[in-house]
C-alpha cells in the first residue's frame, strides 16, 4: 500500500502551481496523443451517447413482452427476445443509461467524499487526522461487496441511484487515502502555508490551493472509482438486490439466471450486458494511462533510466530541483 | 513486536467496527425493516427466539440503547450469533460451520495457485524482457481484469457445463457421494470445483503476473540489484535472492487492497455456480430476510477478512524488516 | 612528483579511444567520446565534471555494466592488462570485483534493504571463493567492517538501521572484499553532510594505501578531487579536456581554460548546482553539442578556430590538455 501511495506523492509533489495552467491544457492533447487513451475515449464516449440517447435509440418498450419468446437475434431483435417476449436490446439501450449514469454519479460522489475526508485530514493533522485515517483504514478493508449485501438486506428493492449512493458511501476509502497523503506532502509548501497565514479556511484552502494541485490525481480517482461502482451495481442487480423492474445491465444478467437462460442456450440473453461491462471497464484503464501520463511526466524518463541504470546523476538532479 | 502489536490492535478495532455495523444498521434504517420482519415470524417462532430477535433488531425498547448495545457485543464475542429462521433452529454458527471449509477451499486453492503462478510468472516474462508474451500481456491483463468474474463464470457455465456437459452446473460434490474422506468423494468435488476454481483463478492469475513483472522490471533496474549483480551474485540467487523477494513487497501490500475485491468475487461466483460457501448462503439469507444468518455472514466474512489482511501484514513484517521497525504498512 | 613515479608504475586501467552513446528514438547521443584514460598501479586518478558529463556512463563502461540502449560504439578498455570486453560473461563475472570493482554513487540504493550487512558481503565473498566455509567468509567479513572502521556488531543489522556514512562504509567495504587492483569511486561521498564525508575521505586514503589498489575517484567536487588525487582529469560534455598533476592546480600554472573555470571557483563550488563563477552560460545538450571545441560558447578565449575545429590532444607542462590555445606554435600569443 505505501508504495503506490509514496508513488502518487512523488505525482503531486512534481507539480507548481505555476506549471499547473500548463498541464491542465495538455490534458486533452495527453488524450489525443496516446492511442492507448484515445481509445478508451472512444469506446466510452460510443456508451455515454448510447445511454444519452436511449429513448432514440431503443426500438420498443424494454419491458413490453409482446414478441416472440426466446428468439435469437435477427434484424428485428438485434440481441434477440427473452423467455417473455420482451427485446433484449432495448433493455440493453436503457441499461446502459442506468449501469453509466450510477458509474458516473457514484463516481462523482465517492470521490467528492474521499477528497472532504482525505484533504480534511491531511490539513488538519493531530487527533483529526488520527480518527478519520483510522476509519479510512477499516473502510478499506472491510469486505465491499459484504457490506453493501448487508446494506440491501435492509432495504428492500433499491433503486439503482440509491444503489449508486450505497455504493460511494461506502467506497470512498482508498481515494480518501490517497488524498490524504498528496496533501500531507503539499501542506507544507509555501502557497499553502501562506493561505494558512491569510486566515483563510479550511474549505477555501481545499478547494482553491489544494484541488488545483491534484487535478490529475483526482481524475485517477473518478475513473477508478467509476469502474468499481459500475462493477459493483451490476454485482448486486445480478443477485438480484435492486428493483427487478430496474434497467440494468446487472439486472438483465439476473433476468437471464432466472430465466434458465443458460438451460436453454440464448446466449444472446447474458453475452451483450457482460460484454459491455467489460468493454466500458477496458475503456475507462486505457483512459487512465492518459491520466498517468499527465500526473506524472517523468514517467516515462524514469522507465528508461532504471533500464540502463546510468542516469542516477542526471534524475536526482532533477528530482532536487 | 510492536509492529505486531500495532497490527494486532488494528484486527480488533476493525472486527469491533463490524459487529458494531451489524449493531447499527438495523436500528438506521428507514422503515423498520425489523419490526416488518417481526410481524413476518409472529406465531412461527416460539416466543424465546422472538425475544432473542427483538434484542438482536433493537426492538427490546424496554433496555437502553447502550445497554442493548453490551448486550450484543458480548453475545457476539462469545460466538452467540443466534439462530437462523430459514433453517431454524440450527445456529447460525453451524451454518457458518458447514459452508466456511467450502469458501476457504476454493477460494484460498485457486487464489494461492495464482499467486504462486503468478509470481514465477512474472519474474519469469521479466528476466526475459521484451518476449512476445510481454507484449500481449499488458493489454489481455486489462481486458481480462475488466470481465466481471460473475459473468466469465456464467459463460464458462453455460459453454462447458450446460452446452456441452463436461462439468456438472451447481454444487460441490454429486448427490451419488457420501461426504467423508473417500476416493469417490474427494473425486466429485475436485470435479464440481473445477470450474469455480478456474473462475477465480483466471480472475487473479494474469493481475498478479502483470504486478510482479512490473515490480520485477523496475526491481531489476535498483542499484543494489545492478550492484550485487557486478559484485558477481550468481544468476539466480540475482533473481531469486536480490531482485524478486523486493519485488514481492508491494504484490503483497496490494493484497490489502484486492483482498475485498477477491471476497465480493467469490460471493458472486459462488452463486453463479450454486456453490454452497459463505457468500452463496449469505445471498440466500437476503432472500429469506434470514437477518441472524445475514449478520453472522457479514460477519464471519469480515472477519475473515481482517484476519486475512492481518496475516498478509505478519508476512510483510518477515519480508520487509523496515516495516517491523515502521511500525504499520498502512 | 607523481607522474614520475607512474611512468615506472604498471598501468592497472587504460582507457583507449572509448566512446559511449545512448539510444534515443531518434539518434544516438554520445555521452562518452573519444576518451582516452590510464590508471597506474596504487594511484587516486581524480575525475572531475559537472553533472551529465559522462562520468557514470565512463565507469559503468568500463566495468561493462552498461545495459539497455546504451551502446560502446568505439575503443578499448583493458583493466590489469586484459580487455574487458573481450571477456566471456562467465569470465567477466569473476574478473569484476577480483580484479576491478565499483561504489555506486548513491549507497543509499546499492545495499538491498531485505538483506543483512552480513549476508551482503558474505555474499559477495562465497560467490567468488565458493570453496571457503561460511566461517571463514564470517571472519573475513568482520575484517573488512573493522578496515571501514564499523563495529562487527553491525553484520546483523539491515541497511535502514544504519547511518549514511556507515552504509557508505559498508559498500566501500564491499568493494574492497576480494581485494581488486583498481576500485572505481561514483561520488561516493555525495550524498553525505560534509562533516561525514571528510571522515570517509581520510578512511578512503588510509585504506588505500593499506590495501594498495587503485582509485577512479569519480566526483563533480573539484576542490575535493584536488585534495584527494595524485592527478586529476576534467570531463567536459563527454570529453576528457585535460589531465594534469594535482599540484598544477595551485596559482601559477596555465590550464584549460574550463580547469581555470573550475579553479576559479572552488571556493563556490558545493552543490551539483551551483553556477561556476567565472565560467558563465550552462553545460551543453548532449544532443545538441556546439560544433568544433564544445567549450567555446562559454569559452572567453574562444576564437574561428575554436568554433570551427575541435582541438586535438596537445601535451602540457603536466600532462594533456584539449584545446586549441595549446597548440605549440600559438602558445606565446595568448598567455
Ligand atoms: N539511459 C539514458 N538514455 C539517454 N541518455 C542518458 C541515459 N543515461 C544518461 N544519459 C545522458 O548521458 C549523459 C551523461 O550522464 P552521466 O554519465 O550520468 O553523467 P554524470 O555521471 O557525469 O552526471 C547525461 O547527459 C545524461 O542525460
Ligand atoms: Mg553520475
Amino acid at each position: 500500500m505505501s508504495s503506490r501511495i509514496a508513488a502518487k506523492v512523488q505525482e503531486a509533489a512534481g507539480p507548481l502551481d505555476r506549471q499547473d495552467k500548463v498541464r491542465r491544457r495538455s490534458i486533452f492533447s495527453a488524450f489525443i496523443r496516446d492511442p492507448k487513451a484515445l481509445t478508451g475515449l472512444i469506446i466510452f464516449s460510443v456508451f455515454v451517447l448510447v445511454g444519452i440517447f436511449a429513448p432514440l435509440i431503443a426500438p420498443y418498450d424494454p419491458h413490453a413482452s409482446t414478441f416472440m419468446p426466446s428468439q435469437p437475434p435477427s434484424w428485428q431483435h438485434l440481441f434477440g427476445t427473452t423467455n417473455t417476449g420482451q427485446d433484449i436490446f432495448s433493455q440493453f439501450v436503457w441499461g446502459t443509461r442506468t449501469s453509466l449514469s450510477v458509474g458516473v454519479g457514484a463516481a462523482v460522489v465517492s470521490t467528492l467524499i474521499a477528497f472532504l475526508i482525505g484533504v480534511y485530514a491531511g490539513l488538519k493533522g493531530g487527533w483529526v487526522d488520527a480518527v478519520l485515517n483510522a476509519l479510512c483504514n477499516i473502510f478499506l478493508v472491510l469486505p465491499g461487496l459484504a457490506l453493501l449485501i448487508l446494506i440491501e438486506s435492509y432495504l428492500k428493492n433499491t433503486t439503482p441511484v440509491l444503489n449508486g449512493l450505497i455504493i460511494a458511501l461506502t467506497g470512498w476509502a482508498w481515494g480518501a487515502r490517497v488524498f490524504r497523503s498528496v496533501t500531507l506532502s503539499l501542506a507544507n509548501r509555501d502557497f499553502v502555508l501562506a493561505a494558512k497565514l491569510s486566515g483563510a479556511g479550511s474549505l477555501r484552502i481545499m478547494f482553491a490551493e489544494i484541488l488545483p494541485n491534484m487535478v490529475s490525481i483526482i481524475a485517477g480517482n473518478l475513473i477508478y472509482s467509476c469502474l468499481g461502482a459500475i462493477l459493483a451495481e451490476s454485482g448486486l442487480a445480478y443477485l438480484g438486490f435492486e428493483d427487478v423492474a430496474s434497467d440494468s445491465w446487472g439486472t438483465i444478467l439476473m433476468w437471464a439466471q432466472n430465466g434458465a437462460a443458460l438451460m436453454i442456450g440464448a446466449w444472446w440473453w447474458f453475452v451483450p450486458p457482460g460484454l459491455a461491462i467489460a468493454l466500458v471497464c477496458t475503456s475507462l484503464t486505457l483512459m487512465n494511462f492518459a491520466v498517468d501520463q499527465i500526473a506524472n511526466p517523468r514517467l516515462r524518463v524514469k522507465r528508461r533510466a532504471r533500464k540502463t541504470h546510468v542516469l542516477e546523476g542526471g534524475l536526482q538532479h532533477a528530482a532536487q530541483s | 513486536m510492536r509492529y505486531v502489536l500495532n497490527r494486532l490492535l488494528f484486527l480488533v478495532v476493525s472486527i469491533w467496527a463490524a459487529i458494531t455495523l451489524n449493531f447499527i444498521l438495523p436500528r438506521l434504517m428507514p422503515g423498520n425493516p425489523a419490526a416488518i420482519m417481526m410481524a413476518k415470524f409472529q406465531g412461527r417462532m416460539p416466543p424465546q427466539a422472538l425475544h432473542a430477535l427483538e434484542i438482536e433488531m433493537g426492538m427490546a425498547s424496554d433496555k437502553p440503547m447502550i445497554v442493548q448495545y453490551f448486550d450484543y457485543l458480548r453475545s457476539m464475542v462469545t460466538g452467540h450469533l443466534g439462530l437462523s429462521y430459514t433453517f431454524y433452529p440450527t445456529p447460525v454458527s453451524a451454518i457458518i460451520r458447514q459452508s466456511l471449509p467450502w469458501t476457504i477451499g476454493l477460494l484460498g486453492v485457486a487464489w494461492l495457485v495464482a499467486v504462486v503462478l503468478g509470481t514465477l510468472a512474472g519474474i519469469w516474462i521479466a528476466w526475459r524482457r521484451g518476449s512476445k508474451a510481454d507484449a500481449i500481456l499488458p493489454i489481455g491483463t486489462m481486458f481480462f481484469q475488466s470481465i466481471p468474474g460473475f459473468w466469465l463464470g456464467l459463460i464458462l457455465l453455460y459453454f462447458a457445463g450446460f452446452l456441452h456437459n463436461w462439468f456438472p452446473t451447481a454444487h460441490a460434490y454429486g448427490d451419488d457421494v457420501t461426504p467423508g474422506f473417500n476416493g469417490r468423494f474427494i473425486l466429485s468435488v475436485l470435479y464440481h470445483g473445477f470450474l469455480p476454481f478456474l473462475v477465480v483463478f483466471l480472475g487473479s492469475v494474469s493481475g498478479w503476473i502483470v504486478g510482479m513483472r512490473n515490480n520485477m522490471i523496475m526491481t531489476l533496474g535498483e542499484d543494489y540489484v545492478v550492484f550485487a549483480e557486478a559484485k558477481g551474485i550468481p544468476t539466480r540467487r540475482l533473481i531469486f535472492a536480490y531482485a524478486a523477494r523486493n519485488a514481492l513487497l508491494p504484490q503483497v501490500t496490494s493484497i490489502a487492497i484486492a483482498l475485498s475485491t477477491i471476497i465480493g468475487g467469490q460471493i458472486l461466483i459462488e452463486q453463479v455456480f450454486s456453490y454452497p460457501g459463505i457468500g452463496y448462503q449469505l445471498t440466500n439469507a437476503v432472500t429469506s430476510e434470514d437477518y441472524p444468518l445475514i449478520q453472522g455472514m457479514f460477519l464471519i466474512i469480515a472477519v475473515a477478512t481482517l484476519v486475512i489482511n492481518f496475516i498478509v501484514d505478519m508476512i510483510y513484517g518477515r519480508l520487509d524488516p523496515r516495516a517491523r521497525r515502521r511500525g504499520a504498512t498502512s | 612528483m607523481p607522474h614520475n613515479h607512474n611512468a615506472l608504475r604498471r598501468p592497472v586501467l587504460e582507457i583507449e579511444d572509448l566512446s559511449v552513446g545512448y539510444e534515443t528514438p531518434n539518434s544516438l547521443v554520445h555521452a562518452v567520446s573519444d576518451v582516452n584514460l590510464t590508471v597506474h598501479e596504487q594511484e587516486i586518478l581524480g575525475l572531475v565534471g559537472e553533472s551529465g558529463s559522462g562520468k557514470s556512463t565512463l565507469a559503468f563502461a568500463v566495468m561493462r555494466l552498461l545495459k539497455g540502449d546504451a551502446v560502446v560504439t568505439k575503443g578499448r578498455v583493458r583493466v590489469a592488462g586484459q580487455d574487458v570486453y573481450a571477456l566471456t560473461p562467465a569470465e567477466l563475472r569473476s574478473f569484476r570485483w577480483k580484479k576491478m570493482s565499483m561504489v555506486f554513487q548513491s549507497a543509499m540504493n546499492a545495499l538491498n534493504p531485505v538483506m543483512t550487512v552480513e549476508t551482503q558481503i558474505v555474499d559477495t565473498l562465497l560467490a567468488h571463493q565458493p570453496d571457503w566455509s561460511r566461517e571463514r567468509a564470517l571472519a573475513r567479513a568482520r575484517e573488512l567492517l573493522e578496515l571501514v572502521r564499523i563495529d562487527a556488531k553491525h553484520l546483523k543489522s539491515y541497511p535502514h538501521e544504519l547511518s549514511g556514512g556507515m552504509r557508505q562504509r559498508v559498500v566501500i567495504a564491499i568493494a574492497i572484499a576480494l581485494q581488486p587492483d583498481l576500485v572505481i569511486m561514483d561520488e561516493p561521498t555525495t550524498a553525505l553532510d560534509v562533516v561525514v564525508q571528510r571522515s570517509i575521505l581520510d578512511e578512503i586514503r588510509e585504506i588505500q594505501q593499506r590495501e594498495k589498489f587503485a582509485i577512479l575517484f569519480i566526483s563533480h567536487d573539484f576542490s575535493l578531487v584536488a585534495e584527494l588525487a595524485s592527478r586529476v582529469a576534467i570531463m567536459y560534455a563527454g570529453r576528457i579536456v585535460e589531465v594534469t598533476d594535482s599540484e598544477t592546480l595551485a596559482d601559477g600554472y596555465r590550464h584549460h581554460p574550463y580547469t581555470e573555470g573550475l579553479i576559479r571557483a572552488i571556493p563556490h563550488l558545493t552543490a551539483e548546482q551551483v553556477v561556476i563563477e567565472g565560467i558563465p552560460g550552462n553545460p551543453p545538450n548532449l544532443m545538441e553539442l556546439p560544433s568544433g571545441c564544445a567549450f567555446h560558447p562559454r569559452c572567453p578565449y574562444a576564437t574561428e578556430e575554436c568554433r570551427q575545429a575541435r582541438p586535438p590532444q596537445y601535451p602540457s607542462e603536466h600532462g594533456l590538455i584539449e584545446c586549441h590555445l595549446f597548440k605549440p606554435q600559438r602558445e606565446a600569443q595568448h598567455v
